[in-house]
């Protein structure tokens, strides 16, 4: 545990991705199987406790601690793991600690109060930084500036394979991936993963630089709607079949429907919708289906979900993602036919032939409230896990724009932890201000440490860990679009709201009103 | 009578109606009681100025001889009478241990004793006279460290976390960010005491303060200046003191693969010592962590407890719930990163 503690604290603090990967491959070297395998999957956020959770850490620290003073304290530091840290009450002798796959199975066999009775055990008789290490194990996400997809780089230039077969395997193999690294130091073949039930990383756009629309020739690339749901994978094999999220998180549960009646086997890349008998909802109506872990008959009979489907990276248990997107599009039609699932829709291909009418496309979709714009893909791109450059865009269309005034502001976490740096904005509607969204990104770090300032001298009153400033800042927000909302009070909500331009000039009365937002409707 | 009647927060900083003098203002005026020499307490420009011989001499070196019109010095333990001459508020400095010359300044006024200590510490420090508690019917903190969270380790643990990076890393020059009045001189000699006794390199901003403290009798071994170093490569496994504007600056490109520290309070927080992009944060505060600041109140047990800046909700809230009263004055203009 100590060796993996200090790993963290190294990670953490080093700022060159040069360094973190040898840092890394060094501990990997110098550290036993399973200890490595469950420090690899902590660090790629494959690790899970049931009862090793944020909140049963926080009920033990509030027993130790004025509850008012632990909020202060959690909303200056910014994140639970360091906050316990240090508030923790000191104890003058540290305890042997077990190594890191000890340390664990403890934690995976404990019931509720046994985890409590051993966090007692261990936090009392840890350093301050051993029990940031043990706590970020804890709340998952380990952040310590090495994402899951650095891990699977640095374990492929551990072993020196390709970072694509790290990738493909990974979601089929479970920690501590003994076989992963018996592969990768040259003592065993490549683990196989035929049939397996398992995501596989998706491939990702980017999106289309100004202007370089008119420049493209057509004819290389495929166009279709780029759709307001949720980018998600289906597989089906005969060994069961799963819907996941694009992060590979497991979300069949939440969407039976999605996987009811679909039995031919296959990977399909797709957008998860509303659709009723054909006809796709907004992303409001798909709102209120997100976030419930296991829903109720009768909201998935209101609010059926489906698919509409766009590429096919397994066709029966043939992996085809080096075949052409044309050649890849014809076998998901093919399947698709064979699937006969109501629920599943094929994305449509626009009859787009030359740059006028791509023109015209994207301002149609630009007007369409079903659609966030275009994607271009071309046509003899392969599918290849994450975002290859040149292959695939997203000609989203444009943001709009309203002049809001900053009413409430929150300090940030993480990298922004005690900067305020999540803003509540809202708009004019007869005389008092409207809170219509939140907004925390858009702006320069030197525009940060100005509003941080600013908010710092215009506060009026607190409420808990936000604080209500001078309506006096008017500020443009950016969003990409505006729906009707019944969830919000001022009867809208913003799609990606960000700052756009600080207006350190305008008086807020000359802010935007909520008729000018309404305005903003697509219908 | 009571203190709210001749004390009070002003746009300016803590004015003394009485004596009609200023505490630490934050922008011209007539009349300054100055705590120390830190930049947001000590401004040029007064007309009129009171302080230890130090912290005189820290403003002169920063502002120049003619940093204000009168100049007047005033020894730890001394008085002098201030305002009307028959109804005197009396003055008295004593040391707060925060930097060389930082004082408190007790007030006295119809029998009301009010003790404004600054920024102040508990913790050893050799470059300056410890703290002093004073009895008093006010007692005005500032809460600069005021969360539970905040632990200051000795500062003996963190010099030997930077000699033993040093030693772990024998190839790479040891930047290190310190604010030039108080910081870098107590690191300097805290690396002395642990028998470290190479040169210590400096950053041009650091060395007229350094020479200042040399002056006063605070022997810091020897210093050299990186710009008299014309081979940087020299620099490797080296340690190097700089204002913390240059770790991210130019200046640092120079020095030969650089390991970026730091020694301030605010390193506890990780995400502090990372917005910096420092890789080795070193706990070292001049202020009060949370225990010590309970402890001194404690100590002093004054009627009633005043919080300058800094986290005062926190204070405040601690402070009434053991039935001491206090309240927060809410002065700005006191920059909590500045210093510390």
């Amino acid at each position: 545990m100590d060796a993996f503690s200090q790993l963290l604290q190294q990670l953490y603090f080093t700022s060159s991705n040069n360094e973190k990967s040898r840092l890394l491959r060094y501990y990997l070297a110098n550290t036993a199987d399973p200890d490595r395998g469950w420090a690899i999957a902590a660090l790629a956020g494959t690790l899970k406790f049931e009862f090793f959770k944020r909140n049963a850490v926080k009920n033990l620290m509030l027993e130790r601690v004025d509850p008012d003073l632990f909020a202060m304290s959690y909303d200056y530091v910014g994140e639970m793991s360091e906050t316990v840290a240090h508030l923790w009450p000191d104890t003058t002798s540290n305890i042997e600690l077990p190594g890191l796959a000890d340390l664990i199975d403890q934690f995976r066999q404990a019931n509720r109060e046994q985890v409590k009775a051993l966090l007692v055990h261990y936090l009392s008789g840890m350093t301050a930084e051993q029990r940031w290490s043990l706590l970020k194990l804890g709340t998952r996400g380990l952040r310590v500036g090495l994402s899951a997809r650095s891990v699977k780089r640095i374990l492929a230039e551990y072993g020196q394979v390709p970072v694509s077969e790290i990738e493909t395997l990974w979601h089929a193999l479970s920690p501590p991936y003994r076989e992963l690294f018996d592969w990768l130091e040259g003592r065993a073949d490549k683990p196989d993963i035929t049939g397996a039930v398992t995501f596989h990383p998706v491939m990702l756009s980017h999106p289309l630089p100004d202007n370089s629309a008119e420049r493209l020739t057509v004819s290389d690339w495929q166009v279709e709607y780029k759709y307001d749901g949720i980018r998600v994978q289906l597989v089906v094999t005969e060994q069961g079949k799963a819907l996941y999220s694009r992060t590979g998180d497991d979300i069949s549960e939440s969407f039976p429907d999605v996987l009811s009646g679909v039995d031919e086997c296959g990977v399909i890349d797709g957008e998860l919708l509303i659709i009723h008998d054909g006809e796709i909802d907004s992303f409001n109506a798909l709102q209120q289906r997100l976030n419930r872990k296991k829903p109720a008959k009768k909201l998935i009979t209101q609010k059926p979900a489906g698919m509409v489907v766009y590429d096919l990276l397994t066709d029966g248990n043939q992996d085809i993602t080096a075949l052409s997107l044309t050649e890849r599009r014809q076998r998901l039609e093919y399947w698709l036919s064979r699937a006969e699932a109501r629920h599943l829709q094929l994305s449509p291909l626009l009859p787009v032939s030359n740059n006028k009418q791509l023109q015209q496309a994207y301002t149609d979709a630009a007007a369409d409230p079903g659609v966030e714009g275009l994607m271009l893909k071309r046509k003899d791109s392969s599918y290849q896990p994450g975002r290859p450059s040149g292959q695939w865009f997203k000609w989203k269309r444009e943001a709009q724009h309203l002049d809001a005034v900053i009413m409430y502001a929150q300090r940030g976490h993480g990298k922004r932890s005690s900067f305020y740096s999540d803003f509540t904005f809202g708009v004019w509607h007869d005389n008092t201000l409207l809170p219509i969204g939140k907004a925390y990104s858009g702006f320069t770090d030197e525009e940060l440490k100005k509003l941080d300032n600013w908010v710092r001298r215009n506060a009026v009153g607190r409420f808990g860990p936000v604080r209500e400033v001078k309506k006096e800042l008017v500020v443009e927000v950016a969003f990409d679009a505006i729906h009707p909302s019944s969830r919000h009070k001022s009867g809208v909500a913003l799609r990606f709201p960000r700052f756009h331009r600080i207006r350190w000039d305008k008086p807020a009365s000359e802010a935007d009103t909520l008729t000018n937002a309404k305005a903003l409707i697509i219908t | 009578m009571q203190a709210d009647k001749w004390l009070q927060p002003r746009d300016n900083g803590l004015y003394c109606i009485a004596a009609d003098y200023y505490i630490d203002p934050t922008s011209e005026v007539a009349n300054a009681l100055i705590t120390h020499g830190h930049a947001d307490h000590a401004m040029g420009g007064h007309h009129n100025v009171v302080a230890t011989v130090p912290t005189i001499a820290i403003m002169q070196t920063r502002y120049g001889e003619e940093m204000a019109q009168t100049v007047q010095a005033l020894d730890y333990g001394a008085s002098i009478k201030l305002g009307d001459p028959d109804d005197p508020v009396s003055c008295t400095f004593y040391p707060a241990g925060h930097i060389l010359g930082s004082a408190q300044i007790l007030l006295s006024y119809r029998g009301t004793r009010v003790v404004i200590s600054g920024d102040y510490k508990r913790q050893p420090d050799p470059t300056c006279s410890p703290f002093e508690a004073i009895d008093c019917d006010v007692f005005i903190t500032e809460a600069t460290f005021a969360l539970p969270v905040f632990k200051h380790p000795p500062i003996e643990q963190e010099c030997e976390k930077l000699l033993h990076s040093l030693a772990l890393f024998p190839e790479r020059c040891h930047l290190v960010g310190v604010y030039a009045l108080g910081k870098c001189q107590r690191m300097i000699l805290g690396l002395r005491s642990l028998g470290y006794h190479q040169p210590i390199y400096l950053h041009g901003a650091q060395r007229r303060l350094c020479d200042l403290y040399q002056d006063h009798g605070i022997d810091l071994g020897q210093l050299t200046d990186v710009a008299d170093v014309s081979d940087k490569s020299e620099l490797a496994g080296q340690i190097v003191l700089a204002p913390p504007s240059a770790l991210s600056d130019r200046w640092s490109r120079s020095l030969p693969e650089v390991r970026k520290a730091m020694a301030s309070g605010w390193m506890q927080i990780r995400a502090r010592a990372h917005q910096r992009q420092v890789e080795l944060p070193l706990v070292v505060s001049d202020h009060c962590d949370w225990q010590a600041l309970l402890t001194t109140i404690n100590e002093i047990n004054p009627g009633e407890v005043w919080i300058t800046h800094g986290r005062e909700d926190a204070l405040l809230h601690q402070l009434t719930t053991q039935g001491v009263k206090a309240r927060a004055l809410s002065l700005i203009g006191y920059d909590e990163d500045a210093t510390d």
